[in-house]
């Protein structure tokens, strides 16, 4: 099953779509998207046994820093880039963002929502940096070095003047899911945010 | 002893000799009238002839890429690491056929051959040639072996370079084409190391201008000198600190003594470069250096390699090493780039390795999963491999 957020960011991708995706991974989201939207395109990677697991299941992988753009890639050469869970890795998220949005016409990001109700009482109650299920990283260890909160990231496209085409928050407790609709920056564990120049 | 053979060898080969007797032509104008390729294949070709593995080898490769020529062997074929049963490039599915190019000196058609209008070997007025030489004389085996449409086409190096022009030239033939350690040209300190090569060649007394065979000589001096130049830049500074370091291998650094010095690196260069001039063609070299420096994939596209590549229909692989300076990862981002923007399947790693440019012949864990990866794929494409059956 896919994850959840890779799961509902396929309806914002065009049939026979060429898509990029960022942080690819073992190429699942890839694959599934070519079986469901006839999509094509390649999945950027530098995590090397992650990189064989695209070549074994056919995914176009390309072994690439993200942290040093996307220079391979021509202006509006793809209809949607996509980066899922890897925003908060990156160096410069936001010249990232500039740089999905000069390649694609579209661009898909989820990240986790560091203003959910769970990191933040964490941090409260406790003083600790929040090591939950889905972040279970120490502070020193981390990969992840920019954390944001749907708000947070809500300002950047605002400052950009990027179009929030859809967002939608999830997670899979009870009763947040009710409450996310009222308050996505406090039950909201995961966003996904589909934007465009 | 056979049984002394490792399980994953190909075990006992020999090479066939193809002979072909209608003419060659030349880009360089020239033709052969006739030529004869030698040629050894490993694995079995299947019922439709889907399964064949085209290798092309680099600069001072040949045939013998796999298995051993006799039980007295010490070493195995130059590609034997991944050339096998139940190596990436599998002979228990796939049919590999492994050739040694024309202009070459181990049993093709080459300078050392007899020139048919003379009746003597062919020398220094052997024709020149391009890549594409090689190419049509590759299909023309393909013609023979009965093989339309080969599964892959793979190669390092100069054999890289090879694999692309097929993908350029023949597009229908070739289902895969993967490039190692290759580049779309070379650059100018590439062409320079060959140029110091060449002149290492041809300011040795026994060269006689390229016509040494006629003098009953070789000009060994200058082709070990070209091989240990060529050698050093096949290797990583890194590699040869961790290799040799200041280690002597006779002398000593103690005062007062005179006796002569020698460091291990330079007794491993002069074996090396020994070695290799005992058998190799000094006219193939200049000939092999020079389609080396000739080769520009997208000459004929206006010097746009995405251009070149828009008429390929096959999927590349396309892999480089960390510290091959020779051919660097930096060339074969501009093959991945120009294939993203013509469009192609392309999958790209870059393997870290010590090993400088060699690194594609040698074991290396990481790189061996990426090539198997790949070459599993495709062996389940042609059915080769039941895409249920798990992969050990």
């Amino acid at each position: 099953m896919l994850r959840i957020d890779l799961d509902i960011l396929q309806q914002w991708i065009p049939m026979d779509g060429r898509v990029l995706d960022l942080g690819c991974g073992d190429g699942t989201l890839m694959s599934s998207l070519a079986d469901n939207r006839q999509a094509s395109g390649y999945g950027l990677e530098i995590d090397a046994d992650q990189i064989t697991a695209c070549i074994g299941r056919g995914v176009n992988v390309i072994e690439t820093d993200l942290n040093e753009g996307l220079g391979n890639f021509q202006n509006d050469s793809f209809d949607t880039v996509i980066m899922t869970y890897s925003l908060q890795v990156m160096r410069r998220p936001d010249q990232l963002i500039d740089e999905m949005l000069r390649v694609g016409k579209e661009c898909i990001v989820t990240f986790p929502n560091f203003g959910n109700i769970r990191t933040r009482s964490y941090l409260m109650l406790r003083g600790r940096m929040p090591v939950t299920k889905q972040l279970s990283h120490q502070w020193y260890d981390t990969p992840n070095i920019h954390f944001c909160t749907v708000h947070d990231f809500d300002m950047l496209c605002e400052k950009r003047n990027i179009r929030i085409l859809h967002r939608e928050v999830v997670t899979e407790r009870f009763p947040d899911k009710q409450l996310k609709g009222l308050w996505p920056n406090l039950f909201g564990e995961t966003a996904i945010y589909h934007l465009a120049k | 002893m056979p049984e002394a053979f490792p399980a994953d060898s190909v075990g006992l080969v020999s090479p066939q000799h193809f002979t072909f007797d209608a003419p060659l032509e030349l880009s360089c104008g020239r033709s052969l009238q006739s030529y004869e390729l030698v040629v050894e294949t490993y694995g079995e070709l299947n019922a439709d002839k889907s399964n064949g593995v085209l290798i092309c080898h680099a600069l001072s490769g040949h045939h013998h890429a796999a298995g051993y020529h006799s039980t007295a062997d010490t070493r195995p074929g130059w590609w034997d690491a991944y050339i096998g049963p139940g190596k990436p490039i599998d002979t228990r599915h796939f049919f590999v056929v492994s050739l040694n190019n024309i202009g070459g000196c181990h049993g093709s058609t080459g300078p050392r051959s007899i020139n048919p209008e003379t009746g003597q070997p062919w020398g220094k007025d052997f024709p020149p040639l391009r890549v594409r030489d090689w190419v049509t004389s590759q299909a023309k085996l393909a013609d023979r072996l009965g093989i339309t449409q080969w599964a892959a086409i793979v190669g390092g190096s100069l054999g890289g370079m090879t694999a692309m022009r097929w993908a350029l030239e023949y597009p229908e033939r070739l289902r895969h084409c993967v490039v190692i350690a290759s580049a779309a040209d070379l650059t100018a300190q590439n062409i320079a190391f060959n140029e110091l090569a060449r002149r290492a060649i041809r300011s040795d007394t026994n060269f006689h201008d390229g016509d040494y065979i006629e003098h009953d000589t070789s000009p060994r001096s200058g082709l070990a000198l070209a091989r240990m130049i060529g050698h050093v830049t096949y290797l990583s500074d890194a590699l040869m600190e961790e290799r040799f370091g200041r280690e002597l291998r006779s002398g000593t650094f103690q005062q007062g003594l005179d006796t002569p010095i020698e460091f291990q690196v330079e007794s491993y260069l002069r074996h090396q470069g020994d070695r290799f001039a005992t058998d190799f063609d000094a006219n193939t070299y200049l000939l092999m250096t020079k389609i080396l420096d000739y080769f520009d994939l997208a000459r004929e596209y206006g010097g746009n390699p995405a251009k070149a590549f828009s008429n390929a229909l096959c999927k590349f692989l396309v892999v480089s090493f960390s510290s091959d300076w020779r051919f660097a990862p930096a060339r074969s981002h501009e093959i991945v780039k120009a294939l993203i923007a013509a469009n192609k399947d392309v999958a790209y790693a870059e393997i870290e390795s010590d090993m400088g440019h060699d690194a594609f012949l040698l074991p290396n864990d990481r790189y061996e999963g990426v090539f198997r990866a790949y070459m599993t794929r495709i062996a389940k494409e042609i059915g080769a491999i039941n895409t249920e059956e798990v992969v050990s």
